[in-house]
Parts: structure tokens; C-alpha cells; sequence
């Protein structure tokens, strides 16, 4: 099958590439875009590491080809930080020393990132259970609720305190 | 001038790691995040069946393929390339030849045949598709037990059976101590065989320069400087010219702590083709090609007084160690034999261990590497006899304690137990749980016909490795210490942490050491060409071992640092104190010199003191006397549900001692992931082959390592008994959780369970597998 054309946005930023059609979606970011920070742990869509944001749905990116994310909104890991500014999640990873070696935290970071949209305030089953697809064969994933928790408390403090 | 403030020590602060805003921020670089350019992309055909003999290779059409570059074969790189090496060395030990391409025969699933090189990864691949190979099936064994019988097929014809090795080990005499026991208790233990599954798969990229004839090798690896020193014997190019690079790793948990035939073809293909060749795991080579853990059926038995005395203990070992040997595979074992009285005085001691040759993957160092086989062995079976006896669980173990006073102490097996506590540790793990109670509201609940469970593990582990008399290749670490012109610091360690965290703890150390802020200090690991000689990262060994060459090379800058500040203050050198940034003269801080300017006039050089050579710079090879020995007690309390036999965990406490403390943040996380991979094996976790030898647990569908569901919140306290072999007084934590979870976990579900009569369920205890004992207790009972 001939190459095709594909444009994107990743992190606020246009690309436009020409792919095989057969590529994967987390292949293109890595090796043609170059956010190196999006992992690959399995490529069987059993771990998680490759979690990305893809039109505000947490995606996991060896299970899309690049050319059906033509015309995506894309968020990756190297997004989330603004103007320098951790996000409250990555500052509850630090914090709460919800990481080791790292491999699986940009995944497990934008997989909370999407719980945390849709359950603002949730309870430690609910980060648990919202978490199940996300492997992590370092930390036993406790500090990792501590984190989602502490994010989740920062994120409602903001918003109490833009609401005020 | 300002008061100067008391000592600001970081040590045992819970800081918070400098690596991590790289790592959460999606800014470091593993071995797949390197590009260079022209890279070329390796990949490698291998073996679908367990044992066949290879009629023949046909590469042809792979290499027609577009974009291929080349293909090879074992044929191709014979003579040229040595073998895989073992670095065990143990009497009668019998070693195969380990071709990093196998040559005429295939021994297990997985094993490298040829390996493929092409411009783009996807090409590779197809590539691979295209390559015919002719086997003819061999019979296959896979079952230890049945490997070691007379008439099994060999897995390596020329040694005449399928036993590697043979490990005999015996002290005062056990079967004396059996004839005059008043109880004996025995059963048959099988450790399961697991797969370690860092998340990062392993990867390589290789970049020869022809002009300088260097090699440079980014691997995903514990042990950068071991790979660098076989690699360029291996591959024929002197050590010196050979750089090895362990990037950020992304876990390993002993599977990295090796010499790998890919490590090897891809450094000889960049070599051949002068440009970079990369090669990145698949998962599901990962699952079958890189090393196994475990693996063990155990035979044991003590001999118990009345009073709960143990007096003897008789084992019989079948190791399970796959169809070839990796760096470390028959030692693994070795150290169940040397751990296998836990912390109990056992005179007594007679072990039989057999490695058996299997046609499957290498069985190697897979966190706590032996020590948990052996922790689960004494572990299991102190707690049966104390079943048998009618005694607590928690009374037979006092009653086998050393006393503190005891140590250090040597056991049976001919080691000397550091330092310790255990009673310690076992009383505050009891006073946490509130032990009394829960056996209280056990039995409340089992009149109520629920069936809640206690386990208990007292568990002693090996750590530190160690001294070299130990440890292939050396137990050593290497450091030096530098003070920049500007009084920065940095530090070149040959430890290679790969999620550890000392880039933190260990700036932590030297923070205190110079008084300087931790902001003004590197670690530098994982680099063979900035620290050339060093160990790695493995046996819960870098900040005993590590930390303290460090600690050493930093006290010898600091006493030149010292000398040069008293000549500039005119005071005497041991008068003075390195605190926030300054070097004062103790007691009167107004006599005071900026850390910088002393590291400035150290390099401009113009103002010495007599006999001081420029420069501030130091190095230390530590050679430590002894091991260490952690040890602790863990508690878990379950509830089982005898209708689906599934596990609700209700309560997991575990009190290490791990001796001082550098960053308790840091330590309760290793304690953490440790018990997670720990109750992985006892509740989930265990690699299946089929009679033929293929891996049917060879992806995460098959084989569950533990989800954030699958865990409780864990509780983590310790005591603290300095070992006393190191300045530092640390033991090492990265195991102790993997290795006591598991015995404990079993011990509560079997404790749960026994009002039915279940004495032993074997891991892992899935829930069919809990349901299937207690329906086989109940037939048993009725019938
Ligand atoms: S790499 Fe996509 S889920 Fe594992
Ligand atoms: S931090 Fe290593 S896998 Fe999660």
C-alpha cells in the first residue's frame, strides 16, 4: 500500500508526514515526530506505557495506526508541563515518590490525567481500578494513588480558589 | 556574621529524588530514545521448538529484500565471536559451549538462530518472515524431576545426563539429630519459575569507529562495566577502547544483570558494518529470552524437640536452570543452601542440590536470587511444625531466635550473620498488627464459619555482595569524588541504578560529608568511559558497597580540603567543620572560608600548602569484610472465600531492618515493589511450559504480574540494628520485601484454611487453585 499523508497536532503543535500506512501510532510519535517520552512496554496494548492523549481520550498508542490519528489532537507527556510549570499529577509523582525507573510513569500520568477528568475526587478504588490498564513492576502502585491523590486534592484547591 | 546553623543532615531526610522531573516530564533517555544517525536496525529469527537439530538455513530471499543489509547466521560469526559467558565457577560444574547464534541444534523456545539487519525496524521484521529454517524435532524434556532420571533425552549429549551440578553441604550431624527428634515435619516445596518482566524491555545499540576503533554500547544493563570487559574479549577489542553506557534503565530486578547474546551479534554488526546498529525486546522476547527466576522443587524436613527446638534440617533441591547458563544461572541455587536455616540456630544441616538441564530458558538472578527459595523453605516448614505442635506460629520462632548478644554469628552453613535483632522486629511487627486480637477475632469468626488467616515470616537475607571471595568478577565498588574548581561536586560511581535512586540518597551522603547543598552535587553511574572500573547494580549492594567507596574517596578530599582551608585561615586542620557551604574552625565560626574558594585555590594552585599537589580529586575501591543481613518480620492477615477460593487481603505489615536509613521515601518504596513482586508469585505470577517446551504464559495475558487492583495498601515500619561491615551502617533493602511476602502470604491462606485439614497450597494461589484444594479437603474429609 502506497504512503499516505497525515497531519497532526501534537502538544499544540501541526505536523504533517507522509507514513506507511502499517505504522503504529506510538512508532510515529517516537521515531517521526521524536517525543521519546511516550514508551513502548508490549505493544499489545497489555501495559499501558505508550498512554496517550489522542482528542481528549486516553489512548493506548501501539494499538492505533498513525494514519487513523490523521487529523488528532494529540497530547503526549512532553505536553502536559505548562510554560515550565509541572501539572499536579507529575508534582504528586514527585511528591509522593510515585515512580522508580520511570518506564511506566508518562503512561500511568496521562492515564490519570483521564481519571482525573472524569472523576475529580476519587476514592482509592476508584484510582486503583482507573489505573488497571497501566503495569508498573516497580513501585506496588501505592505511592502511585498517594500521588493521583494529592493530584486530585491540588486540582480541587485550584479550582476552589478560581471559583472563589 | 551570621550564627552558623546546626548541621543540616540529609541523611535519613525523606528528600524527594532529582530524577524524577526528567523522568515525569517524558525527558529521558532509555536505550530506545538514542538516535543516531544512519542507525541500522537489527532483529533476530529464533527457535520455535525446545530441542531440534537445524537441517539448514536459508537466508536468501531476507537478504534479497529491500533495505536488508545483512543477514546472519551462527556459521557466519563461528571463530569469530566467543561464546556466552558463565561466571560460575563450581566444583564438577559441567559447561556447554553458549554460542550467541546456536550452531546445528536448538535447545529452547526463543533461542537466537540468525539475526537480521535492515535500514528501518518494520523491514527487519518482514525480513525475518522470509528466512527458512529446516529442523528436525528432538525429544523434549522439561520437567526437572524427570530431566535427572536415567533414559530422559540429553539436552547436551556429550555430558551423559542432564545434572550441571551437583551442591552437597552438611554440618554436625543431621541424621543423629533425626533419630533423637521427638517430632519430624516435612514437606515438598515448589518455587515456581517466574519471569522478572522489567517494564523496559532490554535494548542495545552498538557504534563502531573505524578511525579510533572504538566501541560504544548503550545497553539496557546492570552492569555496564562487566559487559564492557566480557564484551571486548568477546568480540576481539581491548578494553580500553570499549565504552559501555547504561542509560536510564527502566527496571531490572536481576534480569539485566547479565551478558546476552544480542549484547554480543549487535556489537559484532556495528563492528562488520561500521555504522550503529540498534536492536530493541519485544515483549514477548522478553517473556522468552530473557532470564527466568526461581524454579526449585525442595524436599525438607527438621527435626523438632517437644519445646519447639529445631534441631536438624535435611533438604533435598532439584534447580531447575534451563538448557544453557547465563553469567550467574548455577550459582542462584547455591545461595538457597547457604540461606536455608533463615534466622533460626539450627546446628544441623544436610543439603543435597541438583541443577537440572531443561529445555527451557536460563534460569538466573531474579530479585533475591535464591534467597527466597530458601526463605520460603525454612518459612513454610516452621510454620507447619508449629501447626503439627499446637504451638503459635510466632512462639516456635522466639524459640529458634539467636539472641542479639549472639552476633555476629555464625550459622551452619558456614556464614557470619552481621548483626541483629530479630525479636526485635517480630515484636513490633506483632504490636502493629495487634496480633492477640486478630487471632481473637479469628476465632470469633470462625465460629461464624468465616475463614480469616494469619501468616507470619521471620525471614534474614544476604546482602551487600559482597566480599569478592564471593561475587565472579569481584564484590568490590569503585568511586571517586571530585571538587570542582567552583566547589561543585561531582561524584563517578560504578554502581548502575536503574530506579533506585541514588542519584539522590547518595547526594544526600555527600551533602553531609561536605556541607554542601545537595543542588551543588552529581552522581554519575552507569558510564564505563567517566567511571572505568566498577561493579553494578545488583544483591542489594550499591549504598553498602557503593556508597561507601564514596564515602571513603570523599573523606580523603575532604581532609586535603581541610589542609589547603587551614593554611588560608592559619588554624589547624582537624579543628575544622564543613557546614552550610563553609569550612569554619569549630567553635568560632567567624574563622570561616567559603567551600568554593578553598575548591578555587586548590586548582589555581598558586597558594598551597607545602607538599599539597593541585587539584581535589579522589578515588576508592572498597572492598567490603563481610556481607550484610537484613532481616525482619512481615505479617499479612487474609480472609479466603472457600465458595470461589479467592484471597481478600485485609491487613500486610512488614517491619525491616535494614539497618541506618539513608531516605526513608526512598527505602519504603523498595519495600513496596519488593512485596508486590513477592505476593505476585505467591498469588499470581508463574511461567507454564507445555510438554513441548513452549512458553504458554508468554505475554501479559497469560501471565499476571501484579495490577494496582491486585494489591492492598501496605503498612512499612522498621528497626534499626547498623550492621557494622560498613562506616555507613546500612544492610541494603532492595530484596527483602520480594523475599519475605511470599512464604507470608502462603502461610496466611494456609493458616486460613486449616480447619479444613490444608497443610500446603502451591503458588500461585489463583483462586481455582484455593477452591480446588478446598474441595479437595472436603472429599478428603468426608470420604
Ligand atoms: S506498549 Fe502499548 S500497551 Fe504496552
Ligand atoms: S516505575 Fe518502573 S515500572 Fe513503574
Amino acid at each position: 500500500m502506497a504512503n499516505q499523508v497525515i497531519h497532526t497536532a501534537i502538544n499544540g503543535q501541526e505536523h504533517t508526514h507522509e507514513v506507511e500506512p502499517r505504522m503504529l501510532l506510538v512508532h510515529y510519535i517516537r521515531d517521526v515526530v521524536g517525543l521519546t517520552g511516550t514508551h513502548v512496554g508490549c505493544e499489545t496494548s497489555l501495559c499501558g506505557a505508550c498512554t496517550i492523549m489522542v482528542d481528549g481520550q486516553a489512548v493506548k498508542s501501539c494499538t492505533m495506526l498513525a494514519v487513523q490519528a490523521d487529523g488528532a489532537e494529540i497530547m503526549t507527556i512532553e505536553g502536559l508541563a505548562q510554560n515550565g510549570e509541572l501539572h499536579p499529577i507529575q508534582e504528586g509523582f514527585w511528591e509522593c515518590h510515585g515512580l522508580q525507573c520511570g518506564f511506566c510513569t508518562p503512561g500511568m500520568i496521562i492515564a490519570a490525567h483521564q481519571l482525573l477528568q472524569r472523576n475529580p475526587n476519587p476514592s482509592e478504588d476508584e484510582i486503583r481500578h482507573g489505573l488497571d490498564g497501566n503495569l508498573c513492576r516497580c513501585t506496588g502502585y501505592q505511592h502511585i494513588v498517594d500521588a493521583v491523590q494529592y493530584a486530585a486534592e491540588k486540582m480541587q484547591g485550584s479550582r476552589e480558589r478560581k471559583e472563589v | 556574621m551570621t550564627a552558623v546553623a546546626g548541621p543540616s543532615r540529609m541523611i535519613g531526610a525523606p528528600i524527594k529524588r532529582r530524577e524524577d522531573p526528567r523522568l515525569i516530564q517524558g525527558l529521558s533517555h532509555y536505550v530506545d530514545d538514542i538516535k543516531l544517525v544512519d542507525t541500522l536496525h537489527c532483529t533476530f529469527l529464533r527457535s520455535d521448538y525446545a530441542h531440534a537439530e537445524i537441517k539448514s538455513i536459508d537466508t536468501a530471499a531476507a537478504k534479497d529484500l529491500p533495505g536488508v543489509v545483512t543477514v546472519i547466521t551462527g556459521k557466519d560469526i563461528e571463530g569469530k565471536v566467543g561464546d556466552v559467558p558463565c561466571g560460575a565457577d563450581l566444583p564438577g560444574l559441567k559447561v556447554p559451549d553458549h554460542p550467541a547464534l546456536s550452531i546445528g541444534r536448538v535447545r529452547f523456545v526463543g533461542e537466537p538462530i540468525a539475526a537480521v539487519v535492515a535500514t528501518d525496524s518494520y523491514i527487519a521484521r518482514d525480513a525475518l518472515d522470509l528466512i527458512e529454517v529446516d529442523y528436525e524435532e528432538l525429544p523434549t524434556v522439561v520437567d526437572p524431576e524427570k530431566a535427572i532420571e536415567a533414559g530422559s533425552p540429553l539436552i547436551y549429549e556429550e555430558f551423559g545426563d542432564n545434572i550441571g551440578f551437583t551442591m552437597p553441604l552438611e554440618a554436625g550431624d543431621a541424621d543423629a539429630a533425626f533419630a533423637e527428634a521427638d517430632h519430624v515435619v516435612s514437606g515438598r516445596f515448589v518455587n515456581q519459575r517466574l519471569i522478572p518482566n522489567a517494564m523496559e524491555p532490554r535494548g542495545v545499540l552498538a557504534q563502531y569507529l573505524p578511525g579510533d576503533g572504538s566501541l560504544t554500547v548503550w545497553s539496557s544493563t546492570q552492569v555496564p562495566h562487566g559487559l564492557k570487559t566480557n564484551l571486548g574479549l568477546i568480540v576481539d577489542i581491548p578494553e580500553h577502547l570499549v565504552r559501555v553506557i547504561a542509560p536510564e534503565v527502566g527496571g531490572a530486578f536481576g534480569s539485566k544483570l547479565n551478558v546476552y547474546p544480542e549484547e554480543i551479534v549487535v556489537s559484532y554488526l556495528a563492528i562488520q558494518l561500521c555504522k550503529p546498529v540498534k536492536w530493541i525486546e519485544k515483549r514477548t522476547e522478553n517473556f522468552t529470552t530473557t532470564i527466568h527466576g526461581r524454579d526449585q522443587i525442595n524436599y525438607v524436613e527438621i527435626a523438632v524437640k517437644n519445646d519447639g527446638t529445631i534441631t536438624a534440617l535435611r533438604a533435598k533441591t532439584i534447580a531447575d536452570i534451563g538448557a544453557s547458563y547465563q553469567l550467574l544461572t548455577p550459582l542462584i541455587p547455591t545461595l538457597t543452601n547457604l540461606m536455608i536455616v533463615g534466622g533460626y540456630k539450627i546446628q544441623n544441616v544436610k543439603v543435597e542440590l541438583i541443577g537440572a538441564l531443561t529445555n527451557k530458558m536460563a534460569t538466573d538472578a531474579y530479585r533475591g536470587a535464591g534467597r527466597p527459595e530458601a526463605t520460603y523453605i525454612i518459612e513454610r516448614i516452621v510454620s507447619m511444625a508449629a501447626k503439627q505442635l499446637g504451638m503459635d506460629p510466632k512462639d516456635i520462632r522466639f524459640k529458634n531466635f539467636p539472641q542479639p548478644e549472639e552476633f555476629p554469628l555464625e550459622i551452619a552453613t558456614g556464614i557470619t550473620f552481621d548483626s541483629g535483632n530479630y525479636q526485635a522486629s517480630l515484636n513490633k511487627a506483632l504490636e502493629i498488627v495487634n496480633y492477640d486480637e486478630q487471632r481473637a477475632q479469628q476465632a470469633e469468626l470462625r465460629q461464624q464459619g468465616k475463614y480469616m488467616g494469619i501468616g507470619l515470616c521471620t525471614y534474614v537475607e544476604i546482602c551487600a555482595f559482597g566480599p569478592s571471595a564471593g561475587v565472579p568478577g569481584g564484590g568490590w565498588e569503585s568511586a571517586t569524588v571530585r571538587v570542582e574548581r567552583t566547589g561543585k561536586v561531582t561524584v563517578l560511581s560504578g554502581v548502575s541504578p536503574h530506579g533506585q535512586g541514588q542519584e539522590t540518597s547518595f547526594a544526600q551522603i555527600i551533602g553531609d560529608e561536605f556541607g554542601v547543598d545537595i543542588d551543588d552535587i552529581i552522581i554519575v553511574h552507569g558510564d564505563t568511559g567517566r567511571q572505568p572500573q566498577g561493579i553494578g547494580t545488583f544483591g542489594s549492594r550499591a549504598t553498602a558497597v557503593g556508597g561507601t567507596a564514596m564515602v571513603v574517596a570523599a573523606g580523603q578530599v575532604k581532609e586535603k580540603m581541610a589542609k589547603i582551608a587551614a593554611h588560608l585561615m592559619e588554624a589547624n586542620p582537624d579543628d575544622l567543620v564543613f557546614e552550610n557551604g563553609q569550612i569554619f574552625v569549630g567553635g568560632s565560626p567567624d574563622q570561616a572560608v567559603e567551600f568554593a574558594t578553598v575548591a578555587g585555590e586548590a586548582h589555581t594552585a598558586a597558594n598551597l600548602p607545602p607538599d599539597t599537589d593541585p587539584g581535589l580529586e579522589a578515588t576508592h575501591f572498597f572492598e567490603p569484610s563481610n556481607f550484610t543481613f537484613p532481616f525482619g518480620a512481615h505479617v499479612a492477615v487474609v480472609e479466603v472465600d472457600i465458595d470461589t477460593g479467592e484471597i481478600d487481603i485485609q491487613r500486610y505489615v512488614a517491619v525491616d531492618d535494614i539497618g541506618n536509613i539513608i531516605n526513608p521515601l526512598l527505602v519504603n518504596g523498595q519495600v513496596h515493589g519488593g512485596i508486590a513482586q513477592g505476593l505476585g508469585q505467591a498469588l499470581y505470577e508463574g511461567a507454564v511450559y507445555d510438554e513441548n517446551g513452549q512458553l504458554l504464559t508468554g505475554t501479559f495475558m497469560d501471565y499476571a504480574i501484579p495490577k494496582a487492583t491486585h494489591l492492598p495498601r501496605f503498612e512499612s515500619d522498621h528497626t534499626v540494628t547498623p550492621s557494622p561491615v560498613n562506616p555507613l551502617g546500612v544492610k541494603g533493602v532492595g530484596e527483602a520485601g520480594t523475599i519475605a511476602s511470599t512464604p507470608c502470604m502462603v502461610n496466611a491462606v494456609v493458616d486460613a484454611l486449616s480447619p479444613l485439614g490444608i497443610t500446603q497450597i502451591d503458588m500461585p494461589m489463583t483462586p481455582n487453585r484455593v477452591w480446588q484444594a478446598i474441595q479437595d479437603a472436603k472429599e478428603g474429609g468426608n470420604g
